[in-house]
């Protein structure tokens, strides 16, 4: 289990938990699950197409993962939220099935870049993915002080002169970097897992941001992990593992604040 | 449901039909020949048809409520029914319409309400039964080898909708209907204004399950004959435009039903056609021109439509909140 190719999926699975920790927390602070899902979900569509023009899947996926973000940012401005991300999900995953149809037996990869081949990470997948994960974490840390004011009161952030739709924008960016990092190692339907159950744990845990984060992150961390190693005993698909682990985890965690209503506190 | 990834050709050779010389003249140029004496043609049209039909009116309220996340949940769960019902080895429909009530309750039981928090327990279930959907179709492939299922039943198509179908999509399709006109005044009200309407004595939560439950038969019928990205697309972007054109509900629900039929027969015709256009002449899929479609209407609505920051529908400032 720790051995050969399985250190790379260890290796690649860590940091995509702690990206997915961190990001999340700004996801689920923000209300954004459907961005969450729509931009991994929708990326893969230009993954297909890049597949088509026979160039690396990466840059079809931040191509696509880019464009959808900026779509529905810009979208957004004049529209319903939700309408928007909708509206650009379907577009982007409608060019994929258009892609799809120009080409032929595609079948397999498709199905691996919706459900994820994590026990297939390839070590020269790993340098990618932690440049961009380091990116993601720099760039949530350079965004973190001013994106927390405007996701949790954006009227005072307005009258501070902070630039909400702006700051939208780049949490949008983020999100996309996340997604083309992720996708490839474990998939569109597990990234989209990994981000919101751990950080909706974490939040109904906890109402400090950098204790939400880091708990966030260790959740992620753990579920990936336990999932790993189930999913590599029994054989059985890891999203499904991380999928129910996310609902668990949530559900326990409401359960818990549910039972312990009156919180102790700041201790620590 | 289990074979192919992409659309059929409706008619291998359209000009072999006898009927083709029917069509002449000016109409040739636009409906290629033996559009009209098609059978796959006619269940693509009358399918699309009532989908739109009933999608188009649940959506309207999907977009006042600012559902439009659990709306394509529901639809894209129906991965996880498919494959369940291929697993056990009953009707696909079965399937589909089950899981998606058994989601919408489990979404409805988590009992978020806010916007925000929940997108987030839509989102949740919808990580947890695409991981189910992950293991059946595991469990499925290790059997009888299905990999592209999870492809169809996000893309499906128009062109492989059996006329058979019809009665049961129908069926359904009048019940969510029904349950939308059952409660159409109080879930009006609750969509506008929750707080109003629970201050005038309206069961706002027991309305709200219940549109849930219609959202849930309409996305899951949908997904089922026409692919979970198509109901999404009809589900949203005719309603988001119908409700820019007119603040009217009842007005903005003809017109989100009528446009979606609209774009689903313009969608059905082109992509007829396109078995003459390049690159390759085997047909452009459906589904991704009903979308574009769509989304093409929805942008030209967006972007001649007056209302702009400064002017928002009023419709639209209560789901902000």
């Amino acid at each position: 289990m720790f051995s050969g190719y399985m250190l790379n999926t260890w290796a690649a699975a860590s940091m995509v938990a702690a990206v997915a920790g961190v990001v999340g927390f700004f996801v689920v602070l923000r209300g954004s699950a459907f961005v969450a899902h729509a931009v991994p979900h929708g990326a893969f569509g230009g993954a297909a197409g890049a597949y088509l023009l026979g160039v690396n899947t990466l840059f079809g996926l931040g191509a696509f993962a880019v464009a959808g973000a900026a779509g529905i940012g810009w979208l957004g401005r004049r529209g319903r939220h939700d309408v928007v991300t909708a509206l650009s999900l379907v577009v982007m995953l409608g060019l994929g099935s258009f892609f799809l149809s120009l080409s032929s037996e595609y079948s397999a990869e498709v199905y691996s870049l919706l459900f994820g081949e994590v026990l297939g990470v390839a070590r020269s997948q790993l340098l990618p993915i932690a440049a961009l994960g380091l990116a993601c974490v720099g760039a949530m840390a350079v965004l973190y002080r001013p994106l927390l004011l405007a996701s949790v009161m954006p009227e005072v952030g307005r009258a501070r002169g902070l630039h909400t739709s702006r700051l939208e924008a780049a949490f949008l960016l983020v999100v996309a970097m996340a997604t083309t990092m992720t996708v490839p190692v474990v998939g569109a339907f597990l990234m989209f897992s990994l981000t919101i159950g751990p950080a909706g744990a974490a939040r109904s845990l906890t109402d400090g941001p950098l204790r939400a984060i880091v708990l966030s992150v260790s959740i992620a961390l753990v579920t990936v992990w336990t999932a790993i190693a189930i999913s590599y005993e029994t054989n059985w698909p890891i999203g499904f593992f991380v999928g129910l682990f996310g609902v668990g985890v949530y559900a326990s965690a409401r359960g818990w604040s549910q039972w312990h209503p009156t919180r102790p506190a700041a201790a620590g | 449901m289990t074979t192919s990834s992409r659309p059929t050709n409706p008619a291998s050779s359209p000009s072999d039909d006898p009927s083709a010389a029917a069509v002449t003249g000016p109409l040739h140029i636009v409906f290629e020949p033996g559009f009209f004496s098609s059978g796959t043609v006619h269940a693509a049209l009358v399918m699309g048809a009532v989908v739109a039909a009933v999608t188009g009116t649940v959506g309207t309220f999907t977009v006042l409520r600012a559902q439009s996340f659990a709306g394509h949940a529901l639809g894209e769960l129906g991965a996880t029914g498919g494959s369940a019902a291929f697993l056990a080895g009953t009707n696909p429909l079965a399937g589909f319409v089950g899981i998606a009530v058994i989601s919408a309750a489990v979404i409805e039981a988590l009992g978020l309400r806010r916007p925000r928090t929940r997108d987030l327990a839509t989102g949740l279930v919808l990580g947890a039964g695409l991981g189910l959907a992950a293991l059946f179709l595991y469990l499925d492939t290790t059997s009888t080898s299905t990999t592209g299922a999870s492809i169809t039943i996000l893309f499906g198509s128009l062109f492989a909708v059996s006329n058979s179908m019809v009665p049961s999509v129908v069926g359904l399709g009048g019940l969510a209907l029904a349950l939308v006109a059952v409660c159409y005044r109080m879930l009006l009200l609750g969509s506008l204004d929750a707080d109003m309407a629970a201050a005038k004595g309206v069961p706002v939560r027991v309305v709200g399950a219940v549109y849930l439950l219609a959202l849930a038969l309409a996305v899951s019928l949908a997904a089922e004959t026409i692919g979970a990205v198509l109901s999404t697309a009809l589900l949203v972007g005719p309603p988001a435009s119908a409700l820019r054109l007119t603040k009217q509900p009842g007005r903005a629900v003809v017109t989100s039903a009528v446009t979606g039929i609209a774009a689903c027969w313009l969608g059905v015709l082109l992509a007829y056609d396109s078995y003459y256009w390049p690159p390759v002449r085997h047909g452009w899929p459906v589904s991704f021109l009903i979308v574009a479609i769509i989304f093409v209407f929805y942008l030209g609505v967006d972007v001649c439509s007056p209302g702009r920051r400064h002017r928002r529908p009023v419709l639209e400032a209560s789901a902000d909140a």
